[in-house]
């Protein structure tokens, strides 16, 4: 009717649109650029680890023991057998308990005083630094026993192990919608049976998820292993004496001056990277999402 | 998937299920300054004897802490240990090499070798009250040398560590300042300096601050052919750093007292003058003899066996006498009945 | 008239609520014993993980005991720490933590946020898959490899490329020139952040791609369906429905930020002087005070007082979290109330 209302209601829509567009493209083109800054440093490590590490790279790495120092090649099969068992058994370990705690959080524990204690102090353990988790089993486990062992490392890196398998299988668990639950509750399907065989499988992915970042993450630790398993520099298949590690050999073999170790350092540095993104692309294949 | 994983979990278990116990294998931990060459030595001892002797580094102190715990069978400190701590713990020590840290510069234009210095300068240099290279002090001393008019980087540890016990011992000397400042120790409130880690970080920001001043284990300077300054000793001369002269200040120590020696700003016309030995500890009372027995054998072999090894390595091994009187102090060492462990 | 109803195995009793005029059941349905046995392992699980922190926190008190009763609460401001003299106080190291893992979320957040938004929304679908393993590689990398890297390579980078820059131009304003003095060698506050948002990044980012993913197409549809830019509907639908995934992945990252310690430890300095506010200046944090000087601290005030330290940092954690959970309760508050 009043034209001079409706011309000026029209323009304000169309500027208001035209905000809103440019906020949409100013938006979307700086997410492009975050997922750029994200790929430039993970192309730039991995350039600069892929330089300095295939050089030393040969079948004698998995076959060789870790040598003396300047004395020929030698390769770093006794730290990386060390690692992968303690890495297995933190792994073995600690993510049934952080799972089963997981599914308390979520279907059992939503509301009762536990289930708020459990998710603040797993939050807590979180951010818990390595080298404390390494310092409270050399103080429980290593003092107790008057020897390092390779089962005091793995507990250790089980500690790390639990609170992000936790976290991660409670989020997952509670975005599955009700509707599935009460849909096999309906069917008359047990508890148990509904979280184990419906719940959980729906969340497989995202459970993956959290096990893999923990696997990841406990690859390359440090600290906690210098107080618990100390490290050997010979072959060593006990678990209940000093072992061998990949990250601790690292850690000596590049802060020392000698050139056999170095590379070797830089060496084990790839293959660990190596191993966890091989370990990720075959988690994702295996456990695939169906939907 | 399910079976997948199952089968994963039993190749697991049966990974576990192996397991190799060797009766004669020794543990040991401590110091990182001499862990490459008991690195080297145990590896050739393994070779000629297939005993394990398996040494790491975690430090000085984690090294006394352990070997009081009774975590590990012997451990190994830069630092000695004095007299009464040692009879509080129980321990006794011995040495098994000599070291040397030395200052190292990084001035564009100057050689190794060519800029002197003394240890009130050093000391000063480390206070943070001489903050330029050319200042009239450190001209004085290098009329040659062309010290540019810029500011000086300080360098050192920031991890404790042996070395920095053996530099602020010897620091603490030559100037009472430091002394009474800053002290001696394995760790200290340093009033200058950014704090690299380890050797490597140490000689990591040497060599990307210009005009830095930095201090490293002999071995590390060797071997990457970084610029060392020539030091004032107690004598006077300027000495440089070399195995010998590590070995001159090792020479004076009065070894037949006790082992309790330190080895920095000793006389000797051409001694250097921060030098250090690294020392092991063992419990005087054993109660796993055969695991003592075992790393009393394993030394004795090394100083059989082991000095050309040292060389190698560019550690100054022990002279003759020494290891003599190494050898009476091992009598010592007893297992719960009162015998002697050692062999001879 | 009470059908019979099909044997079920659930046992006698259950029988009597077959009528179906409507008689309530008489006895509650007992649970068989594998669901009894289920519930107990999840409660204990999740006992088990309360426990492991009360044991954690009770062995560090303990440990820390001689420097909480020789110092007390004054600990938190002292700043001069001198292992020859015996003298100890934790103000340095509590800033430098407090201070790198702020930069660090101040990066990672928003980055992480782009990258979830870019893989969920923005990417053709056979890139998505590639580029969130790719994302997710920047975890697989070791932090030793990070600390290393960031010391040889890339604080000289920083040097080069952003300290002397950034020098250059606030030479003259009043406050950001404090922020930015000090020698620009590439290590310090700044460096350490740095590096510690590129770590972070994978594990925010990966949880925040995770829960959008599992927000129901039906709600996007709606939002789509009125007109909404794509923007809008990630950020006034997606993100408010995951927000408490969101906030939990902060969580996980702001928790590696603070409890990361080789790679900080390399690029810090290591100097346990607070002279500047500079962030370019060599600092120390709780976890890098630890890593480097635990192994050598002798038995008394010196481990005694690195505890405390630790202790600290639970607590700096707890603080953290009381207010995150603060924040979701005020944020869940206003759901279902704004127009």
């Amino acid at each position: 009717m009043n034209t001079a209302v409706y011309a000026a209601n029209e323009t304000a829509r169309l500027a208001k649109h035209r905000r809103r567009k440019a906020m949409n493209i100013v938006a979307l083109t700086l997410s492009m650029a975050a997922m750029a800054f994200g790929l430039f440093w993970l192309v730039w490590i991995l350039i600069e680890t892929i330089k300095l590490g295939v050089g030393g790279m040969s079948w004698s790495i998995f076959t060789d023991m870790t040598p003396p120092p300047q004395s020929g090649t030698g390769g770093l099969a006794n730290a990386i057998f060390g690692s992968a068992m303690m890495v297995c058994l933190a792994t073995l370990v600690g993510t049934p308990i952080g799972v089963m705690a997981g599914i308390y959080l979520a279907e059992y524990g939503q509301k009762t005083w536990l289930g708020s204690a459990t998710r603040f102090v797993n939050d807590v353990l979180l951010s818990a630094p390595s080298i404390v988790i390494g310092l409270f089993i050399y103080a429980v486990v290593v003092a107790r026993m008057k020897t390092y062992s390779g089962h005091a490392g793995g507990l250790a890196l089980a500690l790390i192990v639990i609170p992000v398998v936790i976290r991660t299988t409670e989020n997952m668990l509670s975005l599955i919608p009700n509707a599935l639950r009460e849909a096999a509750y309906a069917l008359g399907t047990p508890k148990w049976r509904v979280i184990s065989s419906v719940t959980l499988k729906s969340a497989r992915a995202g459970v993956m998820t959290g096990v893999l970042l923990a696997f990841a993450r406990i690859s390359g630790e440090t600290a906690p292993l210098l107080f618990t398993a100390l490290s050997n520099q010979f072959w060593s298949g006990n678990l209940s004496g000093p072992l061998a590690n990949l990250p601790v050999t690292i850690f000596k073999f590049a802060m020392s001056p000698y050139e056999n170790w170095q590379k070797l350092a830089w060496a084990g540095v790839f293959l660990i990277t190596l191993g966890v993104l091989a370990l990720n692309i075959l988690a994702r294949v295996l456990f695939r999402n169906k939907h | 998937m399910k079976f997948a994983s199952l089968r994963l979990a039993a190749v697991a278990v049966g990974i576990f299920a192996v397991a190799a116990v060797h009766a004669e294998d020794v543990t040991g931990a401590g110091a990182s300054f001499p862990a490459p060459l008991y690195a080297k030595w145990a590896d050739a001892y393994n070779k000629a004897t297939g005993v394990r002797v398996n040494y790491q580094s975690v430090g000085s102190g984690a090294g006394i802490k352990q070997i009081t715990a009774k975590t590990v069978d012997f451990g190994a400190s830069d630092m000695p240990l004095k007299d009464e701590d040692l009879r509080k713990d129980g321990l006794l020590q011995f040495p098994t090499v000599i070291g040397g840290v030395i200052p190292v510069v990084n001035i564009k234009g100057v050689q190794p070798g060519q800029i002197k210095l003394t240890g009130e300068l050093l000391a000063d240099i480390y206070l943070g009250k001489i903050t330029k290279w050319n200042d009239t002090a450190l001209t004085k001393l290098n009329p040659g040398v062309a010290l540019p008019d810029a500011t000086i980087s300080v360098v050192r540890r920031a991890d404790g560590s042996g070395t920095t016990f053996i530099f602020t011992n010897y620091l603490s000397k030559v100037s009472p300042e430091w002394k009474s400042k800053v002290g001696e120790g394995t760790a200290v409130n340093w009033p200058a300096g950014a704090g690299g880690k380890g050797n490597e970080g140490v000689a990591s920001y040497l060599s990307r601050l210009p005009n830095s001043i930095g201090y490293l284990e002999y071995a590390y300077v060797k071997q990457n052919k970084l610029t060392y300054t020539l030091l004032k000793n107690k004598e006077g001369h300027f000495a440089s750093p070399d195995a010998v002269n590590f070995k001159a200040a090792a020479a004076g120590a009065e070894w037949n007292k006790t082992f309790y020696q330190l080895l920095t700003d000793q006389p000797g016309k051409d001694t250097w003058p921060i030098t250090g030995a690294t020392f092991i500890l063992m419990h005087k009372l054993q109660d796993k003899p055969a695991q003592g027995a075992a790393v009393l054998k394993f030394f004795d072999w090394s100083h059989m066996n082991g000095d050309k090894m040292a060389d190698e390595l560019d550690y100054v091994p022990l002279p003759d006498s020494v290891k003599t009187l190494i050898h009476k102090e091992w009598a010592g060492i007893k297992d719960a009945s009162g015998k002697a462990i050692a062999a001879q | 008239m009470a059908a019979t109803l099909p044997a079920s195995h659930y046992g006698q009793n259950e029988m009597s609520r077959a009528d179906p005029l409507g008689q309530p059941p008489t006895v509650r349905r007992q649970a068989t014993w594998p669901d009894k046995l289920f519930s107990v392992l999840a409660h204990a699980a999740a006992v088990l993980t309360l426990l492991l922190l009360l044991a954690i926190i009770g062995s560090l008190i303990v440990g820390a005991a001689p420097a909480i009763r020789e110092y007390g609460l004054s600990f938190l401001w002292r700043s001069d720490w001198d292992p020859v003299k015996d003298q100890y106080g934790g103000l340095v190291m509590i800033y430098g933590t407090l201070a790198t893992s702020f930069i660090a979320l101040l990066i990672a957040v928003p980055v992480s946020f782009g990258i979830a938004l870019f893989l969920t929304e923005l990417s053709p679908n056979w890139l998505r898959r590639p580029l969130g393993v790719a994302i997710e590689l920047l975890a697989a990398v070791p932090s030793i490899v990070y600390g290393m890297w960031g010391l040889l390579v890339f604080s000289p980078m920083l040097s080069e490329f952003v300290q002397q820059p950034l020098q250059g131009w606030f030479q003259n304003t009043p406050v950001l020139k404090e922020l930015v003095s000090g020698a620009p060698v590439g290590i310090g506050i700044l460096s350490a952040g740095i590096i510690l948002a590129i770590m972070i990044i994978p594990f925010i980012a990966a949880v925040m791609r995770d829960v959008f993913e599992v927000t129901p197409a039906m709600l996007k549809e709606s939002a789509y369906g009125l007109g909404s830019t794509t923007w809008e509907v990630v950020f006034k639908v997606v993100l408010p429905y995951t927000k408490t995934g969101v906030i939990g992945g902060i969580m996980l990252g702001l928790g590696r930020a603070l409890g990361e310690t080789m790679a900080v430890t390399f690029v810090i300095g290591n100097a346990n002087q607070l002279n500047s506010p500079s962030l370019f200046e060599a600092a120390n944090s709780i976890t890098s005070v630890l890593a480097n000087e635990f192994a050598e601290a002798g038995e008394g005030l010196h481990q005694a007082s690195l505890l405390y330290l630790a202790l600290v940092l639970f607590f700096i954690t707890f603080v953290v979290l009381a207010l995150s959970k603060m924040l979701l309760a005020r944020l869940r508050r206003g759901e279902g109330v704004r127009a």
